[in-house]
């Protein structure tokens, strides 16, 4: 995704002179050519975060819009007041594009890890959040939403999907209708989820913005109020979401994501989602338990 | 106004709403009147980073016309446009929303950045407090415009040095030539310096001003007392300080 991020924010710097790229000293090398092209309106900021977002906050009110990206807890985590004040509660536009998604670095321990960033940044209500799950779906949410005049956070992943899907900025794409109860992919999971479901008679919906969330998709298309929620971050995090969309009637939630504690392991991706239950069979067998198929 | 009528509604207003920070604002009370009687031009940028002192700010705007003395003594009642911290969209005249220390000077360095870019005329001022200067994110965004050698940013560090008790910035003017600032050192309230520093920067380097100021100054009660920081008072005790206006 982060090739794709490049090629993404080249063509806008181009076709828009607002657009400002804020590096917090990482894609330094990727985007040589962004520097070469655009000197005044490319800054490689360095690792000062907190700054950082005011300062972008400062160009937004000069009519720039800004992209800022470096590493999912230096940005989330760190920097939330910031996001939060200058952004969110001033009503400025923005751009917020990590990497380092939940455990993509997972030998860096848990210094780098970030499976909280969507809940924090949940917690700023006008804050949008989209969580692509492929270099396509990704190119084609920046560009949707890249100008509009919220605070909007990009979550890229390692862990990017083949999967292909016309996903629309806000709205989730309903891949297959079912009678068991409703399955919620968000994201680069997609693929798993699709494979784990293969043989379930569910609904399957897939989310690529998680705020605003598209109540009204999940509303239409759970009529048993049996819903399943597998995210690639912390579980639970679009539980709210999830009760909103389907108030008044009897809900029956599952919660998919990462274990709520420290991944103190290290290895690669392949390992902690070994260690988090974020597999295709681990996934499979408690959607098959949750949706009682008889399986 | 005079400083000491503006004062007098300060007093008064804060009285009322049993809220604003009157040691802080009368602190500032002298840079923000200069900054808003002959220093700030159309093009100009202003932000109040330490937005505790918002009564100060508020009266100045009111004294200019930017909104009336009736807005002004509505500050914090619940359908006030004046809080106790500014709010940008709000508050007449107020470009950002500041109150948690160290947000507003980085963006005051965004928005001269924004300037380069757009290669706009136009200087960006900025107040900070001593106390402020603790934040990280101070020191993050001198780093900043002291690189990318901002000269149309102007901040003024409201040195009353209330925050000494907890840490003491030794070696201010050094610290910030050091991070590439063009700095310098006056009296916060006289006019006359605050004039002449403030309207012919030096245009090579980012400026930074230390003021020297006093805490609560020209009301002998409040002055440098900590007690008076941020706490509701009686009429009778706002006519005590009202007397005590100099």
């Amino acid at each position: 995704m982060r090739k794709q991020l490049i090629a993404t924010v080249e063509d806008l710097l181009e076709k828009d002179e607002r657009v400002v790229l804020l590096l917090g000293d990482i894609g330094v090398y990727g985007f040589r050519q962004a520097f070469k092209r655009f000197p005044t309106r490319v800054y490689n900021i360095g690792i000062l975060e907190q700054a950082t977002v005011s300062l972008a906050a400062g160009l937004a009110m000069d009519g720039m819009i800004p992209i800022f990206h470096t590493i999912a807890p230096f940005l989330a985590e760190r920097a939330l007041e910031q996001i939060k004040d200058d952004f969110g509660y001033q009503g400025l536009g923005g751009n917020f594009v990590s990497v380092g998604a939940s455990y993509d670095y997972a030998a860096l321990g848990c210094t780098h890890q970030c499976p909280g960033d969507v809940q924090v940044l949940k917690s700023i209500p006008n804050m949008q959040i989209v969580v692509p799950g492929s270099t396509d779906d990704f190119d084609r949410l920046f560009r949707q939403a890249y100008d509009n005049p919220y605070p909007t956070y990009f979550r890229l992943s390692e862990q990017g999907t083949t999967f292909t899907s016309n996903v629309e900025f806000a709205k989730a794409d309903v891949l297959r209708q079912g009678t068991l109860g409703t399955v919620i992919a968000v994201g680069p999971v997609v693929s798993m989820v699709m494979v784990a479901c293969a043989y379930l008679d569910v609904t399957v919906l897939y989310y690529t913005t998680v705020q605003p969330f598209d109540r009204a998709s999940l509303r239409e298309n759970c009529d048993t109020g049996k819903v399943a929620v597998v995210e690639p971050y912390y579980e639970g995090t679009s539980a709210y979401e999830v009760q909103e969309s389907l108030r008044g009637r009897s809900v029956n939630a599952l919660n998919i994501g990462v274990p709520r504690k420290f991944l103190t392991g290290y290895g690669r991706i392949a390992d902690q989602n070994e260690a988090c239950g974020l597999t295709v069979g681990a996934i499979r067998e408690r959607l098959v338990a949750h949706f009682d198929s008889g399986e | 106004m005079t400083i000491k009528e503006l004062k007098k509604k300060i007093i008064l207003t804060s009285q009322a709403s049993s809220e604003g920070h009157i040691p802080s604002s009368f602190s500032i009370l002298d840079i923000l009147y200069v900054l808003h009687n002959g220093v700030l031009k159309a093009e100009d940028r202003f932000i109040l980073s330490k937005g505790h002192a918002s009564l100060g700010l508020y009266a100045v705007l009111a004294d200019k016309g930017v909104f009336g003395w009736d807005v002004f003594e509505s500050f914090c009642k619940p359908d006030s446009l004046l809080g106790g911290h500014p709010s940008r969209g709000k508050a007449p005249g107020v470009l950002a929303s500041t109150g948690s220390l160290g947000h507003g000077f980085p963006m005051a360095v965004g928005m001269s950045l924004a300037k380069k870019i757009k290669k706009e005329d136009g200087r960006v001022f900025c107040i900070i407090g001593d106390g402020e200067a603790n934040e990280g994110s101070i020191w993050e965004a001198c780093l900043i415009a002291g690189h990318r050698n901002l000269n149309n940013l102007t901040c003024i560090v409201d040195y009353n040095h209330s925050t000494d008790r907890a840490i003491e910035l030794l070696h201010l003017c050094d610290k910030f030539t050091s991070f590439g600032f063009s700095v310098k050192s006056i009296d916060g309230h006289d006019h006359e310096s605050l004039m002449r520093v403030l309207s012919s920067p030096r245009f090579d380097r980012p400026s930074m001003v230390i003021a020297h100021t006093v805490s609560g100054k020209g009301c002998k009660p409040i002055e440098s007392n900590p007690a008076w920081h941020h706490r509701p008072f009686s009429i009778a005790e706002a006519e005590v300080l009202i007397q005590e206006l100099v």
